[in-house]
């Protein structure tokens, strides 16, 4: 995984709620192979004219878009389809943080286990930098993994993230070699589990193919 | 402590749990699909072994071909390849193309006994809930998650938040499970659930068969949740007894046995409740972009200003302009260009008799296609002759597969027709490229089909 700690970089921002994941990347592109990347189809079918940076003219917000690695958007991005996709083509795009009010729940655990960072605020926040952004084209910010801090000019705010989550983007883990530690634990636990309900772990052979 | 059923399931199955409360959750069941590729991938890359291959199935369905109809290009139909090579490599029994026990994961799963009740179930696609019907706790996750369980047969979760939604007395005529759960997310919102497990109760839900709860549970996830679940009870030991995977003789008395012990404790709590009253509740369709945007068929298309907050009205205005609607419009004069009657929310033989029942002795106005959820249900729909009932109206009966649920297989909705779907999302670009969709019950899309419009099944 990615390691992640600290990151300056030009806001997009995307006054939308509910932003689903196939929207984010559609579903006619979900079979290329994650080496062919998927950063040219982010948004694919979303015209900037509505939904990035508005109130700046369109060929702004192309330009803005195009340099951006931190996105802003409204509540609920990222709800809908469970694919990591959306995750990949944010990141192939150049995205590396992700702020909203709230986040569909698989789109959260994908983007944390990739190493984008997605970020939780209040409402009240992402209303901030909106207006910011659309009174100033290049609104930079700064967000400090390590401290927890996102800060731009004269605003300074501390935003929560998970323990666990935080170690692992700062180191750069992977889950599941760390989950490959506790084989002792796993297999401790199937024995147990293989007696309290024999039917879950001996399953009837199926018909092969 | 009384405990509720996610509880129950829950602690049974933690393996172990970290200071900052992440448990590690055992999986007894994981099925994969043909859009999965890369999580096989991935474990490739890692250089980890399947674990329990013996405890994963396999069927394709999001990229198969659903008839000579469908217009699959190479890419599509490698990743059906690619799922039987990765199901071959790693020893999991898979079901392709032409199999009988082939079909959508969700509708695969159940029917054949491998869901079980009190069992922890994940697959890559957020419909996982739809297991929950069941009475087994089943996430939907992405691709390194697929991957983790593939290694490690267990999966990292935060414990979440528990909502419970009763629905008390009996549905009115004409209101299906689907109707049900538009209402759901229309009173709770798109996020109402986020970070919630819901769990459904009270005598509407009971009342409900086996798949019209899993109907229910299916769009769990369109209100935000992750994970929804009904305590099973007999209709459902019913409805698995002598299923291919269902455990058989001593197991399954004792199965049985602590599948009774599975349903909450009455005093037991949970973080939120709803409770919705049923004799309000009508069919429901929807006229925007998110499954939040639904209204009773009998009313009017809302006017975007009205809708609450400026991102809403602002989300509103969007989505009448993507869907070409004006405000006021009565819902019943909106005019369709297709049908789909099929998904994971909608293709079981129950789904498939409501739609007959209404298609029988009609005609259709509009391309409509019925695209049965798996392989036995079209030999089940077949034996009892709904098949014909459809191709005598004029529908195109189809092969099992997603289909124009997601428009990943060749078979969409052409840009700006506008289409009546049984599925579960009306997201912008869902069904293909501007395609246009209006959500609702088989029976309703059925009517659509027969009349051209949007139309009010229960006056037909
Ligand atoms: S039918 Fe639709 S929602 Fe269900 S699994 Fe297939 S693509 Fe997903």
């Amino acid at each position: 995984m990615q390691r992640f700690h600290k990151h300056r970089g030009l806001v997009a921002a995307m006054p939308l709620a509910n932003v689903d994941t196939d929207q984010i990347i559609p579903a006619r592109y979900l079979h290329r192979p994650r080496e062919q990347g998927f950063g040219d189809v982010l948004f694919a079918d979303m015209s900037f004219k509505e939904s990035i940076q508005v109130g700046i003219d369109d060929s702004q917000g192309e330009e803005v878009y195009s340099n951006a690695t931190i996105l802003v958007t409204g509540e609920n991005f990222g709800c809908g389809s469970s694919r990591e996709h959306a995750v990949w083509a944010l990141m192939d795009a150049g995205f590396q943080v992700v702020i909203a009010p709230s986040f569909g729940d698989i789109f959260f655990g994908n983007a944390l286990k990739n190493g984008l960072l997605a970020i939780k605020v209040s409402e009240k926040f992402t209303e901030k930098l909106f207006s910011e952004a659309k009174s100033q084209k290049d609104l930079i910010i700064n967000v400090d993994l390590p401290t927890q801090i996102i800060e731009f000019e004269r605003s300074k705010i501390e935003f929560n993230i998970d323990s666990f989550w935080k170690y692992a983007l700062i180191e750069g883990l992977s889950e599941t070699a760390l989950t490959m530690q506790l084989e002792n634990e796993i297999r401790a636990f199937e024995a147990k589990h293989a007696n309290h309900a024999p039917w879950l772990q001996n399953l009837p052979k199926g018909t092969e193919e | 402590m009384p405990a509720t059923m996610f509880d129950k399931i829950w602690d049974s199955h933690l393996v172990t749990a970290r200071d900052d409360g992440r448990c590690l959750l055992y999986v007894d069941r994981h099925i994969v699909h043909d859009a999965t590729s890369q999580a096989f991938a991935m474990l490739d890359a890692e250089g980890f072994d399947l674990r329990r291959p013996d405890l994963t199935l396999g069927t394709a369905d999001h990229y198969v071909a659903t008839g000579s109809h469908t217009r699959q290009n190479s890419d599509q139909i490698k990743m059906v390849e690619d799922l039987k090579k990765n199901a071959q490599r790693n020893g999991i029994t898979s079901y392709g193309s032409g199999h009988p026990r082939q079909g959508i994961v969700h509708v695969v799963g159940p029917e054949l006994g491998f869901t079980l009740p009190g069992s922890v179930l994940i697959c890559a696609d957020s419909h996982t809930a739809t297991h929950g019907a069941l009475g087994a706790l089943a996430f939907g996750v992405g691709q390194s998650e697929v991957m983790h369980v593939l290694a490690t047969q267990s999966l990292w979760q935060n414990r979440p938040k528990q909502m419970r939604i009763t629905v008390e007395g009996e549905l009115p005529f004409g209101v299906t499970a689907k109707d049900l759960i538009l209402r759901i997310i229309t009173t709770i919102g798109a996020g109402g659930g986020t970070g919630h497990v819901i769990e459904y109760s009270g005598g509407a839900i009971r009342n409900l068969s086996v798949e019209g709860r899993m109907t229910l549970c299916n769009m769990s996830i369109e209100a935000g949740a992750r994970a929804g679940m009904v305590a099973p009870d007999n209709k459902v030991f019913e409805w698995l007894y002598g299923r291919p995977f269902a455990p058989t003789g001593k197991d399954w008395a004792a199965a049985i046995d602590q599948w009774r012990k599975l349903p909450s404790d009455p005093d037991a709590q949970f973080d939120s409740e709803i409770i919705l009253d049923s004799p309000d509740i009508e069919p429901m369709v929807t006229w925007g972009t998110s499954p939040q945007d639904a209204l009773p068929i009998t009313a009017q298309v809302p006017d975007p200003d009205t809708l609450g907050d400026s991102q809403r009205c602002h989300a509103g205005r969007r989505a009448l302009e993507y869907m070409g609607l004006s405000p006021g419009t009565p819902l019943e004069e909106i005019t369709i260009d297709r049908v789909f009657i099929g998904s994971c929310t909608n293709s079981r033989l129950e789904d498939l008799r409501e739609a007959a029942a209404v298609a029988q002795g009609r005609k259709v106005r509009v391309p409509s296609f019925v695209v049965p959820g798996s392989a036995s249900v079209k030999a089940a729909a077949e034996a009892e002759g709904l098949h014909k009932i459809f191709k005598e109206a004029g529908f195109l009966w189809s092969d099992p597969g997603c289909s124009m649920c997601v428009a990943m297989n060749g078979d969409a909705v052409p840009e700006g027709e506008r289409c009546a779907s049984t599925s579960n999302r009306n997201f912008e670009g869902r069904q293909g490229p501007g395609a246009r969709t209006h959500l609702m019950n088989p029976a309703m899309a059925a009517a659509a089909a027969v009349t051209g419009h949007l139309t009010d099944v229960r006056y037909l």
